[in-house]
């Protein structure tokens, strides 16, 4: 009798542990609304992504390769960019200011670029100062290798922390048996550098020999969000995973995330790809998203604009065009939302200085949130 | 006899610029289906079903079918707005896919004999060439 009894206990046990993310991986709809979404710059294609200038002017990137100032109402193209590798998922890809922009005027971003011997192209990080219209003193800081001409995973984010690294994706360049687990090849890893391109002497890898030294965490497939969480100061990332292995993860120096050992996913055919989800040495995701919501951009919510969110992450889904809204305990996502449901592919999404919270579809252009009063 | 000689080389010939167009097309449908992989499979997914109300289908696609210029333009130089497939009206983006005209051919090739579509008629480096934006 005891002895059924304990079982019937570890039976319960196992099953609420088996079922642990369950209740996270259903998406609810709102039953109210609470905002409306005003269209405040239209005719963008694949806005990228976008900064607030400190005149209150927005820079947007498109992934053609365009960066496009929106000051006053207007558009306008702004000259002297770098040579984009305009193929596949690769472009022109993230931008970021530096904390201290209004002393120094460093802009960041990440591109596709052809740069180097090889044919093809990979992830690039630059940083230039914007002149008037035109984009001057322009400093490559980081070139991942080698250029291949396959398209996929790129990544590509950028994000400051509060000591003042830069850290940086690049995706695994559709070679995941090659890569992402092989610290002497880039691709598959978040990197962190200096604002000026310098590495860091206390990064993880910088005394193993052939080690790629930028490389701050490793295992990692396509991160296409980033953002400091606004308390802890850590550096959140999404990535896309293969079908079913969308994940959120926390950086934290020298982690394997595992990719393509470990996943919650399959191969887009439906085969699977590994049957394990987790092992000895690899860092499981605090949240993957079955079925996946391919996730691109990113953002805490922190202003008092909206009040039933503060503390929410917020996440674009190209797949299911919506915005979701996560709702988290610590490092617990424990509610799914969707919202602006079929507005199309959500590419970015960022909170402005003013506190209102912006959000890039492709093929339309940027919308304001404005709370409903 | 003379007749007999000239007929028969005249056949050869014919056969053997058949296998070889044959086989070109064979080899483009197969280097396509590469490019599917890298390029198109995470919208249009394996079987070329797509995602309903989101992205197209491509097996037994009627626009795809019909419209052999506006399927060739789209993959060269992407598309924008409302396209009907199949009934069904689509708006959404397919973002440029920066391929050259050859991998254009050849990924052409590819999705307009598979999954049930067929097509005899091989598209051509030149072909692809010709369409402008």
């Amino acid at each position: 009798m005891r002895n059924s009894i304990k079982a019937l206990y570890l039976f319960v046990v196992m099953t609420n542990l088996s079922c642990a993310q369950k209740s996270d991986n259903e998406v609810n709809s709102p039953t109210q609304t609470t905002f409306t979404a005003e269209l405040i710059v239209d005719g963008l294609a694949i806005p990228w992504g976008m900064v607030f200038l400190p005149d209150g002017s927005m820079l947007i990137t498109e992934k053609s390769g365009e960066f496009i100032l929106f000051k006053d109402g207007q558009k306008t193209t702004i000259a002297n960019g770098p040579s984009v590798y305009n193929r596949g998922q690769g472009g022109l890809l993230d931008i970021e200011l530096h904390p201290d922009y209004e002393n120094n005027g460093w802009i960041y971003f990440s591109f596709a670029s052809e740069e180097g011997e090889d044919k093809g192209g990979n992830t690039a990080i630059m940083r230039a100062k914007l002149n008037g219209n035109s984009l001057t003193d322009k400093e490559l800081l980081y070139k991942a290798s080698p250029n291949t001409t396959k398209g996929q995973h790129f990544g590509s984010r950028l994000e400051f922390d509060n000591e003042g690294y830069l850290y940086f994706s690049v995706g695994e360049r559709g070679e995941r048996d090659i890569n992402p687990q092989d610290i002497t090849r880039d691709g598959g890893k978040i990197y962190r550098i200096y604002d000026d391109g310098r590495i860091p002497d206390d990064n993880p890898f910088v005394n193993e020999p052939n080690a790629k030294k930028a490389i701050y965490t490793y295992g990692n497939r396509n991160p296409q969000g980033m953002a400091k969480h606004p308390e802890t100061g850590a550096i959140w990332i999404h990535e896309h995973g293969p079908q079913g292995g969308d994940e959120i993860n926390i950086v934290k120096k020298g982690v394997n995330y595992g990719w393509p050992v470990i996943t919650y996913g399959i191969n887009y055919s439906g085969t699977p790809i590994t049957d394990k989800t987790e092992m000895e040495g690899m860092e499981q995701p605090i949240h993957y998203w079955v079925p996946s919501i391919a996730p691109s951009g990113m953002t805490f919510v922190t202003s008092d604009k909206y009040p039933a969110w503060k503390g929410n992450l917020l996440v674009g889904s190209l797949s299911f065009q919506y915005l979701e809204r996560l709702e988290l305990n610590g490092n617990e996502v424990t509610y799914r939302e969707k919202l602006m449901e079929d507005i199309g592919r959500v590419r970015n999404v960022c909170q402005g200085p003013d506190g209102f919270i912006y959000v890039a579809v492709e093929g339309k252009g940027i919308y304001k949130l404005v709370p409903v009063q | 006899m003379k007749f007999f000689i000239i007929g028969y080389l005249l056949l050869v010939a014919c056969l053997y610029y058949f296998f070889m167009q044959d086989k070109e097309f064979q080899e483009s449908i197969q280097r396509g289906k590469d490019i599917y992989t890298d390029f198109c499979i995470t919208c249009h997914l394996e079987n070329g079903e797509g995602v309903q109300n989101t992205f197209p289908p491509l097996a037994k696609s009627d626009y795809l079918m019909n419209d052999r210029e506006g399927s060739i333009k789209g993959v060269k130089y992407g598309r924008m707005g409302e396209l009907v497939v199949n009934g069904v009206t689509y708006n959404n983006t397919m973002m440029p896919l920066g391929l050259e005209d050859e991998e254009v051919a050849d990924v052409m090739n590819y999705i307009l004999n598979s999954w049930g579509n067929s097509s005899t008629k091989m598209v051509t480096v030149e072909e692809v060439g010709l369409i402008v934006k």
